[in-house]
């Protein structure tokens, strides 16, 4: 895999640096057959510093998540060796299973068939509260 | 199809048309004998609360309805090890409305996302009661005539005290309203409920004895301090008269004060207080049944 350019995939760009192993496990690019390659470190006008992940097949990625662990990244489509599309991210308005209540006293704990589900209480301090008993996350 | 998880989950608008229904069924009750007949209640209680259960059924048989349910949670399927979504699907087939109280937070929403007829929230730990906060309303508004411009004093243990919090959350909706929060510093209200305070701009005081803000209350709603909510025994012993209510400190208060609690009270009001005209405490319980019979007939309209 040539990581400078790739035919057809995702770039993902403008991860916080140290966060790439993080996203890969999330996103279980793992479990994937193609190549992914994962750029730690680069030099970055706007950041300073930050982490790259390349996937060299157009996969579809839950953006929820990603915008989720970090809403910064930019999401780059590759086709015929072009951006296609350049997608930036938010914070969700709803998670349903990406995070997890931690409140022993929330119905989710005696419920293991429950969706955990948090919805955004507060968009600048990134606030997420448990649907069910509003728990902070 | 609507449901009551949350006291918020209705607009002030929702609001008033329960409390104007409750208040027409309180003065013709027999207008409502048979409104709801043929039709049933079922009260899931998960963890047990007579006073509640016994509210909930009170207000379905005055309207001609049945109810059905279980007390406890070993009398139900869940001491068998049935999931609680499992047990709302079967619930849902035998009756119409389900009143479901559990002793885990968000217990009615989770019933509420697969039921198939409306779930009132009948108490789910120490999180929302909105029931308790519509009866807290419908006294606040018989006794002093409306909801906005009230100065409310609250009194005991607000740490804890979810019908509080609840209640605080309720009346801050409306114009006007000015909360006296009177508690030991140990058992003062949550930050998150006071920053939300304010954050919309509602005035709001805190003070450590009843005596220095009396004069300036329209209603005080009395709490319980528990004695198990106390650091030690000594500071218990020091701080539970100051929040006991008798008539030597109501003679600070206004002539048009009202008086309310919960229930059950154990000695946070002195009983001389019961003969006081400021006493709403047995009024509030009365008002208990007439607004869970408008709550329940406002949601099966809507089911
Ligand atoms: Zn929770």
């Amino acid at each position: 895999m040539n990581i400078d350019s790739i035919k057809r995939g995702i770039v993902l760009d403008h991860i916080r640096a140290g966060r790439s192993m993080d996203l890969y496990r999330y996103l279980h690019l793992d479990e994937l057959e193609c190549s992914v390659a994962i750029i730690k470190n680069v030099k970055s006008n706007a950041m300073g510093r930050k982490d790259i992940i390349k996937v060299d097949e157009d996969i579809s990625i839950d953006l929820d998540v990603l915008g989720y662990i970090d809403p910064g990244i930019t999401v780059n489509i590759i086709e015929n060796g072009t951006v296609r599309e350049k997608k930036h991210l938010s914070l969700p308005e709803r998670l349903t299973n990406i995070i997890h209540c931690k409140n022993p006293r929330c119905i989710t704990s005696v419920e293991p068939a429950l969706d955990h589900v948090f919805v955004l209480a507060d968009r600048e301090k990134g606030v997420y509260r448990c649907i069910y008993c509003d728990s902070k996350h | 199809m609507r449901h009551l998880i949350n006291i918020t989950d209705f607009s002030t608008g929702e609001i008033e048309s329960i409390l104007d229904l409750a208040d027409q069924m309180l003065s013709h009750p027999e207008k409502y004998r048979e409104s709801q007949r043929g039709r049933i209640l079922a009260t899931l209680f998960f963890e047990p609360s007579t006073r509640t259960r016994l509210s909930f059924e009170s207000a379905m048989l005055s309207m001609g309805g049945s109810v059905l349910g279980f007390a406890t949670a070993d009398s139900s399927s869940t001491s068998k090890g049935e999931s609680l979504t499992d047990t709302i699907h079967t619930v849902s087939c035998y009756c119409d409305i389900i009143a479901m109280r559990h002793p885990k937070e968000g217990a009615p929403l989770a019933g509420s996302l697969i039921s198939e007829v409306p779930v009132i929230n009948a108490g789910d730990g120490g999180h929302n009661h909105p029931t308790q906060t519509l009866t807290d309303l419908m006294t606040i508004r018989r006794e002093k005539g409306r909801l906005d411009r009230l100065t409310v004093g609250m009194c005991g243990d607000l740490k804890f005290g979810r019908t509080v919090h609840s209640l605080i959350g309720a009346m801050s909706r409306y114009e006007g309203v000015d909360f006296v929060l009177i508690s030991p510093p140990e058992l003062r209200v949550p930050d998150y409920v006071t920053s939300r305070l304010r954050a919309e701009g509602i005035p709001y005081t805190e003070a450590e004895s009843m005596e220095s803000v009396m004069d300036r209350l329209d209603v005080l709603y009395m709490t319980r301090v528990q004695r198990e909510r106390f650091f030690n025994e000594a500071d218990y012993i020091r701080l539970k008269d100051t929040y006991i209510l008798d008539t030597d400190k109501l003679r600070f208060a206004r002539d048009d004060l009202s008086i309310l609690h919960p229930l059950p009270r154990v000695n946070e009001i002195s009983v001389k207080v019961d003969a006081d005209p400021r006493a709403a405490y047995f009024k509030q319980v009365k008002n208990g049944r007439y607004v869970r019979m408008a709550l329940i007939t406002k949601l099966l309209e809507q089911a």
